[in-house]
């Protein structure tokens, strides 16, 4: 059992790794045969994304770069140099918009080859897909699920399109354009473009209408080469089968964004019509509309709107500011559509998620070292066999480098990010509770990791070796088991801590502070009663709620009553606490006035068992409100509040946590008292990075003070105004507890998400008083840790209060080398008070493997990890560091890391081209969310508090928050049927339809979108009413109609609700709505106001980057 | 003229004053040649049921130095509507209103009867009576429980518009918001740090929006009638027994070996600041109620571990109680600042142990506060005292008054001399101490008489200010020459409780030995001075009647609890000395030399010699020390009760005879304030050691058989016998070498 697992593994994990991708590389063309041919071997695991090729990228290379693509591209090239220009405005950068170029380039050849088979227009994004011409075939079939609407769109819309537009054709540029066809797309960009197509496009400035010629011609055969790349990258992706559907999306949103609809007419065109080219952009350009409305079965409807739509169309970059934006980029593109890189050619975060969704329908065993578990977006269901499941533990890399200078070299971080308590699927089992008697848990005698599958049995089962240490320890006698010819212990799988990655032990007396059995923990609820807390009604909800609340204290025996005790406070100037004894007739209020030095009043009857004082309670709950609903007074204090809870969780010599409802900045004279900082003049300078440093030391040491106690305080703060949340979270970022914010607060509209909040918070399952510690194996070491916790040493990590949601990420660094054969071992231990007062230890073990090849490692990363560490990373440095030199770093590490695997891993080829590992394609679109957050780059509008809650707020996120908050999940919902999710789609602009509406869900928000055209069905299943006018853009919940899209509509808005640790609250945005200009911002791929590059350019940036570090 | 004593009776009616002499010596020098100086015995508010208030205000002396009252020994001119001051002989108007004045038609302070006059002061705003009462929570639940219900019964004797209020303390304290709805409403302070009233101020939140024009505002005739901690019983009554039922033991764990923390000190100095930011120079009662010694915080008297004990005389000896001086330090400020505001401060202990009454006596004696001490609030001691601290006189009004300040015009001093009690009742007696200013070659003309005029101005129970003015008038004469007369003028009780209180004034600051010495060394002189012998011959010695009872007076005071700190704690010797000195003559002298009263088949009950030959088997004795009434049983009488006789029909009479003390104790129990305890013992009980503690050792264990077997009971003590002091007395007195 011991080693052997882990040797066992090995082996099996790596044919087990491949073969998933080995099938995807089947379905993508062939058998794996493509690979190794574009990668030589490593090809399965990376998939080389070449968007474009460097020639596009440097204008001038291009040429020489095209040689090698040439022929395909040259008509390209002076596309993407068309483009370069274009995009300069945004970027400043010719190459990368260059870059963006070669992208379309490419989608448009693949169309080709695959139109013949369908129709043409789903082909233009399998582009990638296109080189597997042979397994495309098989996508059709899903395309036609799918897409069905596309196709038939395309389909029958051609000969429409065509007829419609065949007028148009010829104009169809035109529409865009306005005006003047290519030209008129250039008015918007101004000079630039013209120029640009001066120069380039020149040439094609009059093919503009010739455009769809160019491609197809050029398109399809080159393309067969660059898709080879793609293919490369791409074939996961195809594999999925899905990519049709992903692609359908894809047409959809084209239909909407002028420019990507370009794109694709173009390819359509140039497959499905060579001759009707000319034609088929038009089409196209008509027809994507209709196809996302079409998808819905509402072609006529949609075709009315489209008739419509094109009327705004033209008015497009009027109505919409922010279009104009895109507008212009989308014109740009229409008008050398060829020419920009085409966003549907690079890496699509939506094409990966689905791919991995798709693949992922067997089990995740855990007992194969080295495996890399499905991405966080992925159902799976986890059997753990020896390692930590991934609900618990994720790694950056499961193939750690041997050395080193290699981790160096690579510059890909090594981390985990750990969830200890995390909650796991009901199919699950949560984790054994195991107990050693009364000698405590069995440990290494040296290094004291505890029992696990690593430990080896020796000497007939007397001994065993450390995996850890390779210290060897007596098994004491009541543990002995005799060992069975391999050497595993004959009871090995009846030991849980013999045979799981996770499991718990009942801690002894020694493992607990004063060497005393911890008391049971209690909650204080501090409630902030000054005029505006009141006057906004949080005063009078939270009393309201937690009348209910407090029935659905944390148990662990969900038919027994929680023993968690609780008490009340409320405060402004001064604190008030209560006497809720259940002897008592009615409650008894304490004032405390003197803040300056504070205690707590009472003792007996402040915390009560809510069973026996619920009289009482309820009595006090009705009352608070109305004792203060006439208060005059507006300062508050904060310092003493969490002093107050402290103490009286000292008095009562237990765990807690402390619920405090906060409203403003503690100005009252006390000691904490805070004045008002935020100053906007600052950001962006050298000392921005004081306004995320605490104003002043005391917070840090009260926060000392409460983990020490084991006092976890939770903040829900409902600001009017600047509160300093850099300086109020100190508290719960260092204890264990989490912040939450609902800026001006109102009763009415933020009710729900304050209480699912609060509710969820309450009820959630939580340890108090831990301490987490990180042991490994000779070699690593656990060097860093991001979360919210307190280190008073290097090793422990303390957490006060340690909840379902939070994780603790730990970076890894060698001290010595590491073993391929043994791989590399860690082992978390969490100690912890659970809710019901037990003393427990959580034991995670996981173990990787170790390479002494760079593409090993490559081939094992977890890019949503990767970035979950960077994020943390980059938000903590911002402490220390100008924001500036944040974002810089990020980058170098990303180009680092893809320069590495390029001059390492990747099969020469021309420098031009940007190669990416196929586990990291997503790197730099994640990464240029992350550079975009508003905490690394913020918008004008985005006040220092939020910044700072943002920024603690990630320090606890696992992976799938994360990922989610960076990249948004943005799903259309055109069509909602069976029970699977609409495919999303990815989060730009351009791919939503002006007649659709979306939904979309960071974690935090959830947005519903609303094209001003949505079609009247639409509007009535979701709203009620046939008009858009009508809708209110105040609605807070989805109204509940009676009809099956409604219904599923609001279950799957409940189903996100319920993912997520933090409600959201459901906000409605119309188009051409003021408050569509925040749900932009949540569109990552786009361009933002802050500054903020689009995915395309960013992409063609980070190229440089590598290319600079290559050269 | 009477005889001088009916003459001082007559006074001590009449006016609540008694000198120790009653001829005054006419110079300084001679004053202090009297040894026993010339003082006055003063009971501002004797009960004068006879005497009706009078609906106006006095009438000053226009000179500003002087001020005094309009007198009957004033010299009045009716004709010109002028009259004389005898003080500072400055001639004044009458004013207006008196203009019908005449000889047939005089108004009443003119009339001698009313040398004691009271005035109603008309002006002002009639302030409330305010009842603070700070009550300690830490403190067995039987304990409590009877003290909630003793509080509780208070409220409702209380007039209805008295304000009350209330903090609570034991680790903490707690000052309840009284009147609110629903949620009971208090604030809590540490009770360990101090607060200034100002800080007080603002946490109570009692800041008005208008302090401001406050300042202004001083004058405004209306200052706040009530606040959120002080309200009309009337309006808060139910609210307030249901808080004080509510009331709960401190609820901080008391590890073993610990004592509660208990923050007296703070709570008194929170009640203290609640008056003064709230109430200044309004009659106020702060009644503390403690369970036990001040354990933290300032004005701790002991710490927090039982293995260390409150500190004895013999620890103060040594210089080894480390919290006393800091304690007493913190209780006298606050004393000061409570009388400054014209506030009072009780205190109740009731505990087996010490309380701390040593540090704290200053804040009822500065204050004219009561001090009480018991062993538990569950004592009919208490329960009674409490009760009586409410009693009423026939109008219904308290026998209390708040906020009184006592002035003294003197001839020959001219001076104003003013002293604050704060709190008096009827039997509260002050010891003045005059001193003859006249110069020895300034005779003052035969015939002379000396005048003094006390101003008592209070706040009566009924919320009037009063003022009474007593006004009297001695003979001077010249001490060498008419040293007779002086001599016979001499009042040996007054005489004896002034020269005790005095000595209890040194005991304070002095060790006990010294106390003696000088209480004997002013014994000898007076006998010196005033005795008849000759010298060195103490068989001669012969003392006139007017100082015979002195010298036994001096023997049982050097024996009492005031000067005798053996067998005492600090705590009892405070308490001892604090009602001492605040009680009249007759019960002082009662303090000094207990009474005894023998019940007998021989006879009706006679009183009997304070002496151990007293102590007889077939006697019933009853001793009142005023702070006990013990019932004693004579070894046969014990025997009898013991077999059960008084149960026999036809024993009846022996009932009658064990009934007959029982019902005299009973009496005097109800009329005592405090409440004395009360034992009943018999021959060989272990509390007959209080009587045998009291008794004169005539028969001790060295020298009983001496006398007769049944003569009495020998008491096993070294001490001296009367008979042997006033050997010595006699011997020193005629020494020549003294």
């Amino acid at each position: 059992m011991q080693n052997g697992p882990p040797p066992g593994s090995q082996a099996p994990p790596r044919p087990a790794v491949s073969q998933p991708y080995n099938q995807g590389a089947v379905n993508l063309s062939g058998p794996p045969q493509p690979y190794p041919q574009q990668y030589g071997a490593p090809p399965p695991m990376q998939q080389v994304t070449n968007q474009m090729t460097g020639m596009q990228i440097s204008t001038g290379p291009p040429t020489a770069a095209g040689p090698g693509y040439a022929p395909p591209h040259s008509s390209q090239p002076p596309t993407s140099a068309a483009y370069s220009i274009a995009p300069h405005p945004a970027y400043t950068q010719g190459p990368p918009p260059a870059s963006m170029a070669p992208s379309q380039p490419p989608p448009p050849r693949d169309p080709a080859p695959p139109q013949p088979y369908y129709g043409g227009p789903p082909p233009p994004q399998h582009p990638a897909s296109s080189a597997s011409a042979a397994p495309l075939p098989p996508p059709p079939s899903s395309h036609q699920s799918f897409p069905p609407t596309s196709y038939p769109g395309p389909q029958a819309p051609l000969p429409a399109g065509p007829q419609a537009p065949l007028p148009p054709g010829p104009q169809a540029q035109p529409p865009y354009a306005q005006g003047p066809p290519p030209p008129g797309s250039q008015p918007h960009y101004a000079p630039a473009p013209p120029h640009a197509h001066g120069s380039y496009p020149a040439a094609r400035g009059p093919p503009p209408p010739s455009q769809p010629g160019p491609y197809p011609p050029a398109g399809p055969p080159p393309t067969s080469a660059p898709p080879g790349h793609y293919q490369g990258t791409m074939p996961p992706q195809p594999p999925a089968g899905q990519p049709a559907t992903y692609h359908s999306g894809p047409p959809p949103p084209r239909a909407q964004m002028p420019p990507s609809s370009m794109a694709q007419t173009n390819h359509l065109p140039p497959g499905p019509q060579g001759p009707p080219g000319p034609l088929g952009p038009p089409g196209p350009l008509q027809q994507p509309p209709p196809q996302p409305g079409m998808q819905g079965g509402y072609p006529p409807q949609q075709n009315g709107a489209f008739g419509q739509v094109r009327g705004p169309q033209p008015g497009y970059p009027g109505p919409y500011p922010g279009q104009q934006n895109y507008g212009p980029q989308a014109p740009a593109p229409a008008a050398q559509a060829q020419k920009r890189l085409d966003p549907d050619a690079i890496p699509s975060p939506i094409q990966v998620i689905e791919d991995d969704r798709v693949k992922t329908t067997e089990p995740f065993t855990t007992g194969v070292r080295g495996q890399a578990p499905p991405l966080v977006t992925s159902n799976f269901h986890v059997k753990d066999q020896g390692n930590a499941s991934p609900r618990f533990v994720r790694c950056t890399a499961y193939n750690m480098p041997c050395t080193a200078d290699m981790a160096k070299q690579s510059q890909v971080p090594l981390a985990a990010v750990i969830k200890p308590l995390a909650t796991l699927p009901p199919d699950e089992t949560p984790p054994y509770l195991v107990d050693h008697g009364e000698a405590g848990p069995i440990r290494c005698n040296r290094c004291k990791a505890y029992m696990c599958p690593y430990m080896q049995f020796i000497e007939g089962g007397r001994r065993f070796q450390c995996g850890f240490c390779s210290c060897v320890s007596d098994v004491p006698p009541h543990y002995f088991q005799h060992l069975d010819h391999t050497g595993k212990r004959v009871d090995c799988y009846d030991r849980p801590e013999l045979s799981l990655g996770s499991y718990e032990f009942l801690a002894t007396v020694d493992y607990c502070k004063n060497n005393k059995l911890p008391q049971p923990p209690a909650f204080i609820f501090l409630i902030d009663v000054s005029y505006n807390a009141v006057k906004s009604g949080m005063v009078n909800i939270v009393c309201q709620e937690l009348k209910t609340l407090l029935d659905h204290l944390p148990r662990e025996n969900p038919e027994m009553d929680s023993v968690v005790r609780v008490g009340f406070v409320t405060y402004n100037k001064v604190l008030h606490f209560y006497n809720v004894k259940a002897s008592l007739a009615q409650p008894q209020m304490l004032v405390v006035s003197d803040v300056a030095d504070m205690f707590v009043p009472l003792l007996d009857g402040f915390l009560v068992n809510v069973k026996e004082s619920r009289m009482v309670i309820d009595s006090l709950l009705d009352q608070i409100p109305e004792m203060f609903a006439d208060t005059r007074e507006t300062e508050t204090v904060f310092g003493p509040v969490i002093q107050a809870g402290l103490e009286a969780l000292k008095a009562a010599d237990c765990a807690g946590k402390l619920f405090v409802f906060h409203t403003s900045l503690p100005i009252a004279e006390a000691p904490g008292k805070l004045k008002n900082r935020e100053d906007k003049k600052l950001i962006g300078t050298d000392k921005e990075k004081s306004l995320f440093q605490p104003q002043v030391g005391f917070y840090s040491t009260l926060a000392k003070d409460c983990v020490a106690q084991g006092c976890c305080v939770d903040l829900f703060l409902f600001p009017n105004q600047y509160v300093d949340v850099a300086t109020l979270g100190v508290v719960p970022v260092s204890t264990g507890g989490s912040v939450y914010k609902y800026t001006y607060f109102q009763a009415q509209s933020d009710r729900e998400r304050f209480l699912n909040d609060l509710r969820r918070n309450v009820e959630k399952p939580m340890g108090f008083d831990a301490v987490l510690r990180v042991r490994t194996s000779t070699g690593i070491r656990a060097t860093d840790f991001f979360g919210s916790f307190f280190m008073s040493n290097t090793t422990d990590v303390e957490l006060a209060g340690l909840d379902c949601d939070k994780t603790v990420t730990v970076e890894f660094r060698h001290d010595d080398k590491l073993s391929e054969e043994t791989g590399a071992l860690m082992q978390c231990a969490v100690l912890y008070t659970s809710c019901s007062g037990q003393r427990r230890l959580r034991v995670h073990n996981m173990a990787v493997n170790c390479c002494s090849q760079l593409a090993d490692l490559y081939r094992n990363c977890e890019t949503d990890t990767i970035i979950n560490f960077f994020s943390k990373y980059a938000f903590r440095s911002v402490l220390t560091s100008p924001t500036k030199t944040v974002r810089e770093g990020l980058v170098n590490q990303c180009a680092a890391i893809l320069a590495c695997y390029r001059k390492n891993c990747a099969s020469p080829s021309s420098a031009g081209q940007l190669i990416l590992p196929e586990c990291m394609k997503l790197l730099p679109v994640y990464l240029n969310c992350v550079l975009k957050s508003d905490v690394l780059l913020p918008a004008a509008d985005v006040s220092l508090d939020d910044r700072a809650y943002l920024r603690q707020l990630l320090s606890g996120m696992d992976v799938s928050e994360s990922h989610v908050f960076f990249y948004p999940r943005l799903l259309p919902l055109m069509k909602l049927e069976g029970d699977s999710l609409p495919l999303a789609v990815r989060d730009s602009e351009e791919r939503l339809s002006k007649g659709g509406a979306y939904l979309l869900e960071t974690g935090l928000h959830l947005f519903l979108w609303v094209g001003a055209n949505a079609q009247q069905e639409l509007l009535l299943n979701i709203f009620g009413t046939p008009s858009f006018g009508q809708i209110d853009p105040n609605l807070t919940s989805l109204p509940v109609l009676d009809n099956p899209f409604s219904k599923r509509l609001r279950e799957i808005v409940d189903a996100f609700r319920a993912q997520r640790s933090r409600y959201m609250k459901l906000i409605v945005v119309k188009q051409e709505d003021k408050a569509e200009l925040i749900f932009r911002h949540f569109l990552v791929e786009d361009k933002n106001a802050s500054g903020g590059a689009s995915y395309v350019d960013f992409l063609c940036h980070m190229h440089k980057e590598i290319r600079q570090l290559l050269s | 003229m009477a005889t001088f004593p009916e003459f001082i009776s007559q006074n001590e009616e009449r006016d609540g004053v008694r000198f120790s002499w009653n001829v005054w010596p006419s110079s300084r020098l001679e004053a202090t040649r009297m040894v026993v100086p010339l003082a006055a015995l003063l009971t501002p508010l004797r009960e004068r049921p006879d005497l009706p208030p009078i609906q106006y205000e006095p009438v000053l002396c226009s000179r500003a130095t002087c001020r005094a009252v309009l007198n009957p020994l004033c010299q009045v001119d009716y004709r010109a509507k002028l009259w004389a001051c005898n003080f500072c002989y400055q001639r004044n108007q009458f004013p207006p209103t008196y203009t019908g004045i005449s000889e047939v038609n005089q108004p009443a302070e003119l009339l001698p009867q009313f040398s004691t006059i009271e005035y109603v002061v008309q002006r002002g705003p009639q302030m409330p009576l305010i009842f603070l009462y700070v009550v300690d929570t830490c403190m067995e639940d039987e304990d409590l429980q009877a003290l909630k219900e003793s509080l509780q019964m208070s409220l409702s004797l209380l007039p209805p518009t008295a304000l009350v209020g209330l903090i609570t303390f034991g680790r903490m304290v707690q000052v309840h918001e009284l009147g609110c709805e629903g949620i009971s409403k208090s604030y809590v302070f540490r009770g360990t740090k101090d607060l200034s009233a100002k800080q007080l101020q603002e946490m109570l939140g009692l800041t008005k929006p208008s302090a401001a024009q406050g300042a202004r505002g001083q004058q405004a005739p209306q200052p706040p009638l009530s606040n959120r901690f002080l309200q009309p019983v009337q309006k808060i009554d139910m609210n307030l027994t249901d808080l004080l039922g509510e009331l709960q033991r401190d609820p901080w764990p008391v590890t073993q070996g610990k004592r509660p923390l208990r923050s007296l000190g703070v709570a008194m100095s929170i009640a203290v600041g609640l008056l003064e930011c709230t109430f200044p120079n309004t009659g106020a009662r702060i009644m503390t109620f403690i369970g036990g010694p001040a354990t933290q915080g300032p004005g701790m008297v002991v710490g927090d571990e039982l293995k260390t004990p409150i500190r004895s005389w013999h620890d103060i000896e040594k210089d080894n109680a480390k919290y006393m001086k800091k304690s007493t330090k913190h209780y006298e400020a606050l004393a000061s600042r409570a009388s400054a505001n014209g506030h009072i401060m009780d205190i109740y202990a009731c505990a087996l142990d010490q309380t701390g009454l040593l540090e704290m006596k200053c804040c009822p004696n500065h204050t004219g506060g009561y001090m009480v001490m018991a062993d538990s609030f569950n004592t009919s001691l208490f329960k009674q005292t409490f009760q009586r601290v409410f009693a009423k006189d026939e109008q219904g009004t308290f026998k209390m008054a708040f906020a009184a300040t006592l002035e003294i015009k003197e001839i020959g001093t001219g001076g104003t001399c003013q002293w604050k009690m704060c709190g008096l009742d009827p039997s509260t007696t002050l010891a003045l101490y005059l001193e003859v200013v006249n110069q020895h070659n300034a005779p003052i003309p035969q015939g002379g008489r000396g005048a003094l005029q006390f101003v008592t101005q209070y706040q009566h129970s009924s919320g009037q200010r009063r003022i009474r003015v007593t006004t009297t008038a001695r003979n001077w004469a010249d001490a060498q020459t008419q040293i007779q007369s002086i001599a016979a003028s001499f009042d040996q009780e007054a005489a004896a409780i002034l020269m005790a209180r005095l000595a209890v004034q040194r005991a304070e600051s002095e060790e006990g030995p010294d106390v003696l010495r000088w209480l004997d060394r002013q014994l000898i002189r007076l006998c010196q001075k005033f005795g008849d012998y000759h010298k060195d011959d103490p068989n001669s010695f012969r003392f006139s009647e007017t100082f015979s009872l002195y010298p036994q007076f001096m023997f049982h005071l050097r024996r009492s609890p005031f000067l005798q700190v053996f067998n005492n704690s600090p705590d009892e010797s405070s308490y001892y000395r604090h009602q001492f000195v605040r009680h009249d003559l007759t019960q002082a002298l009662i303090m000094v030399q207990p009474v005894l009263y023998a019940y007998s088949f021989n006879g009706p009950p006679e009183p009997v010699l304070l002496d151990s030959s007293s102590i007889l088997p077939d006697r019933i004795l009853l001793m009142d020390t005023f702070f006990q009434i013990l019932i004693y049983h004579g070894e046969m009488v014990a025997q009898w009760r013991k077999a059960g006789y008084q149960e026999m029909t036809e024993y009846e009479n022996f009932r009658h005879l064990l009934q007959a003390p029982v019902d005299d104790a009973q009496e005097l129990l109800h009329t005592r304030f405090p409440m004395p305890r009360y034992i009943d013992t018999e021959h060989g009980g272990s509390q007959a050691r209080f009587l045998l503690s009291k008794v004169n050792p005539s028969q001790t264990h060295n020298n009983m058989y001496n006398w007769g077997q049944e003569s009495g009971a020998p008491i096993l003590t070294d001490d001296v016998s009367l008979q042997v002091f006033m050997d010595h007395l006699k011997k020193l007195a005629v020494s020549s070498a003294a």
